[in-house]
């Protein structure tokens, strides 16, 4: 390694983001309507889980009535909507629009018999009377701490698929415009060897990623206030090997591909998969045990779950230390592939 | 003496065909090497596994009587036929880098001087004109201040003036004592300046020689240039060996009073009337059989 041409090819590279402004506009955008965007979902009250319509003559009289008689007219997390038309309110309990739908002056109720929710909420409606009395023999105890909300679970799985993007696109597409435009011929003519050409490629790229980590973190932080329980310096490594092994991804995939369109092609491959099946969005808790052993082999899985663990959990080092092993194992391989692989034309 | 560069029996294959089939040459130190070909002759492969930039199926490649390595890229100075910079480098900044890169370097001032860049040193290298842009990539082939120097067609596409500037600038390289292999399609320029040229079609070396020894060689004629209309009738059908090139006729001639009195007998004009020596471009397209292959 000559730290010289390793040095010159690194400023070469982050000068040219820099200057790029749409890259550089986008890059900054793209995080902070990320920011926005969690801001305006998750800095309100609680969501309501379910929704009851209530029919009557006149409905918010007969519901203020019942909410006083009835514990489940009481029941937290359901919005209850009154209606003043019966037909149009059980088509929407048909089409899953309302969860449950009760006539008062009838007494009567109605449920979508394929809908999860209604028959919750029906068990709910049967049971909603006996919550203090003992039930089955079960004794009722209770616990208090602090809520960790969906944004919590959430905002590590954002922060890591913001990083997937930029690294699979922001490197493995740079070099794949390089090669077809020339630039990697060029510099193959020169005595700068491919592993100091790579290694510029994966530092510029990863200083960034953790600027711009560390600024929709600070982003969300500001507005929504989520759980972080464990240490920074942890969390910086995770994001860190993280970044590492992405990046090593995108060198792999840009090893030898001279077209831009189909390094897209790839790395959408890549990218959605990870996108659903590493935890982002939904637990795989209880999804096919094939699905949750494929999203094994994605680095972005094991991220999100040091993150998570680090954030929600407080883990320290021992509690992540098969997580980093991993992701410390798939940057060495895809690094070692990608530079074995790699072809300058 | 020994050359500085040589390639030996070289060999590239792309598939079933031999894009370069044995082709053996030297470069002689502080020489201009010119090589011509067709497209397609294997002009740019030969010169690319030279660079060290394509690998040889077959054959060597020695510098200083040494296989070609670290030694050679530091002394190797490489212009592409086509080239792309990163974006958003100046061309100060393209200078900088690319010199970052060897132990040795050419002073940046001598660099920028020899180039005359000076103009637009801090100019997105994107925004050259065709001219400038040849002058920076020159440079760059030039910033380790090299032995060997590889111009693959430098003056593509360049206007006369641009080409001509060119040109000088590559006679003071040669001034300097440094060595040339140089491709090109312009044959008034491999004669402008070459010492030697090698002549390749389909891949092999057809003729070899400095270009005034080979027009010798090949030639002891001239060439009356006529305009077609001032043939009456088929030119064809003159007692001479005509060639009919769009609007000119061309006639070949060692004995220049017999063939204008013939042309006279035939009741030709020879108000439009040229006499011209055999070019490189004759020898060309002798050897190669066809016109420049677009």
């Amino acid at each position: 390694m000559n730290w010289k041409r390793f040095l010159a090819v690194l400023k070469a590279r982050n000068r040219e983001f820099i200057r790029d402004r749409s890259a550089l506009g986008w890059n900054i955008v793209f995080p902070l309507l990320i920011v926005a965007g969690f801001a305006f979902a998750f800095s309100g009250k609680p969501m309501d889980l379910y929704k009851v319509g209530v029919y009557a003559a006149d409905p918010v009289q007969k519901l203020a009535q019942v909410q006083e008689t009835q514990a489940f007219f009481r029941t937290d997390y359901i919005q209850f909507i009154p209606v003043t038309e019966l037909p149009p309110a059980i088509t929407k309990v048909e089409r899953h629009q309302l969860d449950m739908l009760f006539d008062l002056d009838q007494q009567r109720y109605w449920i979508n018999r394929d809908s999860p929710k209604g028959y919750i909420l029906e068990r709910v409606l049967h049971g909603a009377d006996t919550v203090d009395a003992p039930a089955g023999g079960f004794r009722r105890q209770t616990v208090s701490g602090r809520e960790i909300r969906y944004v919590d679970w959430l905002i590590p799985g954002i922060l890591a698929m913001n990083m997937m993007f930029s690294a699979l696109f922001g490197v493995g597409y740079v070099i794949v415009r390089y090669r077809k435009s020339g630039v990697l011929k060029r510099l193959q003519a020169t005595p700068l060897t491919a592993f100091e050409f790579l290694g510029a490629q994966v530092v510029s790229r990863l200083w960034l990623i953790l600027i711009i980590t560390g600024g929709v973190y600070a982003g969300a932080d500001l507005f929504i206030d989520f759980s972080m329980f464990g240490s920074y310096l942890l969390l910086l490594l995770v994001f860190t090997l993280g970044a590492v092994s992405l990046i090593s991804l995108g060198l792999l995939v840009a090893a030898r591909i001279a077209s831009e369109e189909l390094a897209g092609g790839i790395l959408n491959v890549l990218s959605w998969p990870m996108m659903f099946l590493s935890g982002v969005w939904f637990s795989l808790e209880g999804a096919n045990p094939l699905i949750q052993k494929l999203a094994l082999l994605f680095p972005l899985t094991h991220i999100i779950d040091a993150a998570r663990a680090v954030m929600i959990d407080g883990a320290g080092l021992a509690g992540i230390g098969t997580q980093l092993l991993i992701l410390s194992l798939m940057s060495a391989l895809f690094l070692l592939l990608g530079a074995v692989l790699f072809r300058w034309k | 003496m020994a050359a500085l560069l040589q390639a030996s029996s070289l060999i590239k294959r792309y598939g079933d065909v031999a894009a370069v089939d044995g082709v053996s040459f030297g470069l002689e130190a502080g020489t201009c090497f010119g090589l011509l070909g067709p497209n397609g002759a294997g002009k740019t492969t030969t010169i690319e596994m030279l660079e060290g930039i394509t690998d040889a199926d077959e054959g060597e490649i020695r510098y200083r009587d040494k296989p070609v390595g670290t030694e050679f890229r530091n002394d190797a100075g490489i212009m592409f036929q086509s080239t792309a910079l990163q974006d958003y480098m100046t061309v100060r900044e393209a200078l900088e880098m690319f010199g970052s890169f060897y132990p040795r370097t050419t002073p940046m001032a001598e660099l920028i001087e020899t180039c005359a860049l000076g103009e637009f040193l801090d100019r997105d290298s994107r925004k050259l004109s065709g001219g400038q842009r040849q002058r920076l990539l020159l440079a760059i082939a030039l910033v380790n201040d090299p032995q060997v120097v590889f111009l693959d067609e430098p003056t593509t596409g360049l206007d006369p003036q641009a080409r001509h500037n060119l040109w000088a600038l590559v006679k003071r390289i040669r001034a300097q004592g440094k060595t040339i292999l140089l491709t090109t399609h312009y044959m008034e320029e491999a004669y402008e300046l070459c010492d030697e040229i090698a002549i390749m079609d389909h891949g092999k070396i057809i003729t070899r020689g400095s270009p005034k020894a080979l027009l010798a060689e090949h030639f002891d004629e001239v060439i009356l240039q006529l305009p077609r209309t001032d043939i009456l009738g088929d030119p064809a059908e003159l007692p001479l060996p005509v060639t009919v090139r769009g609007d000119t006729v061309e006639i070949p001639s060692r004995d220049i009073n017999t063939t204008i009195r013939v042309l006279l007998d035939h009741d030709a004009s020879l108000a439009g009337l040229q006499i011209r020596p055999r070019t490189l471009e004759d020898l060309f397209l002798a050897l190669t059989g066809e016109a420049l292959r677009a």
